[in-house]
């Protein structure tokens, strides 16, 4: 592939080639229109769907229903818009962290792929450290010594996420460096921090975007996870995961407080994957069906 | 095994323990970046600064930080994890020591699970590519896949608490073992107490490993069925399953061995949240219940712990990609 600008002119450039693929993907499509439906829901809730902060002892625990289409918890909070009130949550938990973890690995990726010798041998190194601690394990350890807060366990999701991003990165960047057009520009003696990002970094702007897919939807559960151990979001906020949690008490005669959201974190997830492996068909011509 | 192997086997053993010291300074760095220090949450408010500094000598927490931290390095590394906080300061290690073979066991009926379901379903997809059947399990595989394994096991728990589950099949939903009869069963009976409580952790731990695996498989299946070598077995007359599991199958586990080592860091960290969810008496549930005790040896001892589970495993997983496909040794 050459240059990540696009070619308006020839109607067969790749990026032309790529959406229409991406467009014609109906598993992609339907991941897209469950992430439009949710996102928009989850934007405008406070809006469409406040929640009543009041407690109302007297709708608490209440099934399904044309009132409370989803139920009530055992606080009297309507379910559906307490699910969106988590959605916020779990989803801004999901795009931050992942912002965090593709910037930190494409810059550790670019420097030991582009630096090479030592500098690369001790970066891959710590890529290997931070493989070999189970996510959830470092989560609840951080969590513990220091105190949950949305922003420690963005930070903590973003820290423990970046390492398949810098593999692919260090990978993209080796197989790009020595290419004519990168020799072109070291050849005309632009800096190497101009090269980097201008000659280098948009040929792996593409599985980055991949990753970036996929990631949301691990952070995702992740956060389901921790939350669920009552380590993560705390009350007066929530999520999905710690509306599981307070849930899950009252699990075998109020089901519904802790299948709905799980069933929503499914669905979440599975439209990023789908997503995900969408792109990845569209943008790699290998991959493609 | 093999000179080559033997020597393979001996560099990747030694690559793991930079590895290990690393796991070890990162559990250092993160109990000294939590604020104040352990005596806080040991010692309750109304004791005199004599005994609060007594304890610190005690516990070495007045000593200079690099002292503090070679001195962890070699406890650890000589399997001294110290004291735990709660309940008469019993050894880290003897805590561990009861809660560790648990989660092994756990862990490890959980891999035959994720392989031999997650394989198994991958050659029926990919014998039946296309049709109802993989469509099917393409979509089955894709949902559980993205759910999370502890909501499956919430879900588990009401399904076979629930008046229309067979009582038949009726299975326990916490513990490891049936507290009040085992002690009084034959050792028969009590492996099949313990292999009942398995079930359901197994089954939520495991399944959304499988389908990530059943996914793989699919797709390394269908490129192993068209090779000319395939063919060959088809055009000698062999047997279709002859063909499948005798030709086919072998070739195409090669690379699944080495999503061991991929899947193994998901598996030990879910298991975490899933020992929370059937009370079963593990790492993960020590973990849980010595964060909420501020037991800091015993959380930071199962935290290295979790890291080298990890880094053995996968030793463990390339030292099976060496033996079963010769060219990665001389990379």
């Amino acid at each position: 592939m050459s240059e990540a600008s696009p070619a308006r002119s020839s109607p067969a450039s790749p990026w032309a080639i790529a959406r229409r693929r991406f467009l014609g993907h109906w598993q992609a499509m339907l991941g897209l229109a469950v992430l439009i439906v949710l996102g928009l829901l989850s934007l405008l809730s406070p809006l469409i769907a406040p929640l009543d902060p009041s407690v109302d002892l007297a709708n608490r625990l209440q099934a399904p229903s044309a009132a409370n289409w989803l139920g009530t918890d055992d606080a009297g909070y309507d379910m559906f818009r307490l699910l969106l009130a988590g959605s916020r949550v779990s989803l801004l938990i999901g795009f931050l962290s992942v912002g965090i973890a593709i910037t930190l690995g494409t810059v550790v990726g670019a420097v030991a792929g582009y630096a090479g010798g030592r500098a690369d041998a001790l970066l891959m190194r710590i890529v290997d450290l931070f493989l070999s601690v189970p996510r959830l394990v470092l989560l609840i350890t951080a969590v513990a010594l220091l105190r949950p807060s949305i922003a420690l366990i963005v930070i903590v999701l973003g820290l423990t996420g970046w390492m398949g991003v810098a593999r692919l990165v260090r990978g993209q960047v080796l197989a790009v460096r020595e290419r004519e057009h990168v020799l072109a520009a070291r050849a005309l003696g632009y800096r190497p921090l101009r090269i980097l990002f201008r000659h280098i970094l948009p040929n792996v702007l593409t599985p980055v975007i991949v990753a970036a897919t996929l990631g949301i939807g691990n952070a995702i559960l992740a956060e389901a996870a921790l939350s669920y151990l009552g380590l993560g979001v705390q009350p007066p906020d929530t999520s999905w995961g710690l509306i599981i949690f307070s849930g899950q008490d009252r699990m075998l005669d109020a089901w519904w407080i802790t299948a709905f959201p799980g069933i929503l974190i499914a669905l979440t997830v599975m439209a990023f994957n789908l997503v995900g492996d969408g792109l990845r068909d569209a943008l790699d011509p290998r991959h493609a069906q | 095994m093999s000179p080559g192997l033997l020597r393979y086997a001996g560099r990747r053993v030694l690559q793991a323990v930079p590895l290990l010291l690393g796991i070890l300074t990162l559990t250092f760095v993160l109990m000294h970046l939590a604020p104040g220090d352990p005596t806080a949450t040991y010692l309750t408010d109304n004791v005199s600064p004599e005994v609060v500094e007594q304890t610190r000598a005690r516990l070495g927490l007045d000593q200079p930080v690099p002292v503090q931290y070679v001195k962890w390095i070699t406890a650890f590394a000589t399997g001294d994890f110290g004291r735990s906080y709660v309940g008469g300061e019993p050894e880290v290690r003897q805590v561990i020591g009861a809660a560790l073979p648990n989660t092994l066991l756990l862990g490890l009926v959980s891999l035959v699970l994720i392989f031999g379901v997650g394989c198994l379903i991958g050659v029926i997809q990919a014998v039946r590519q296309y049709s109802v059947s993989d469509t099917t399990l393409t979509i089955g595989s894709l949902a559980l896949y993205s759910m999370p394994g502890f909501w499956l096991g919430l879900m588990l728990q009401i399904a076979v608490s629930s008046g229309w589950w067979p009582d038949a099949l009726a299975l326990p939903v916490s513990g490891m073992i049936d507290v009040r009869a085992h002690s009084s069963m034959t050792p028969m009976q009590q492996w099949l107490d313990v292999a009942r409580h398995l079930v359901l952790p197994t089954v939520a731990l495991g399944l959304a490993s499988a389908a990530g695996i059943a996914r793989y498989m699919r797709g390394e299946m269908l490129e192993v069925i068209h090779q000319d070598y395939v063919r060959t077995a088809r055009a000698k007359g062999l047997s279709e399953r002859r063909v499948i599991f005798r030709h086919a199958l072998r070739n195409a586990l090669i690379p699944i061995v080495s999503l061991l080592g991929l899947y193994l860091p998901a598996l030990i960290g879910g298991s975490v949240v899933i020992e929370k969810v059937f009370a079963w008496p593990g790492m993960g549930l020590l973990l849980y219940d010595s964060v909420y005790a501020r037991d800091y040896p015993v959380v930071m001892a199962a935290t290295f712990l979790f890291g080298a589970l990890v880094v053995a495993g996968n030793l463990v997983s390339d030292l099976l990609y060496a033996a079963v496909d010769p060219r990665i040794r001389h990379e």
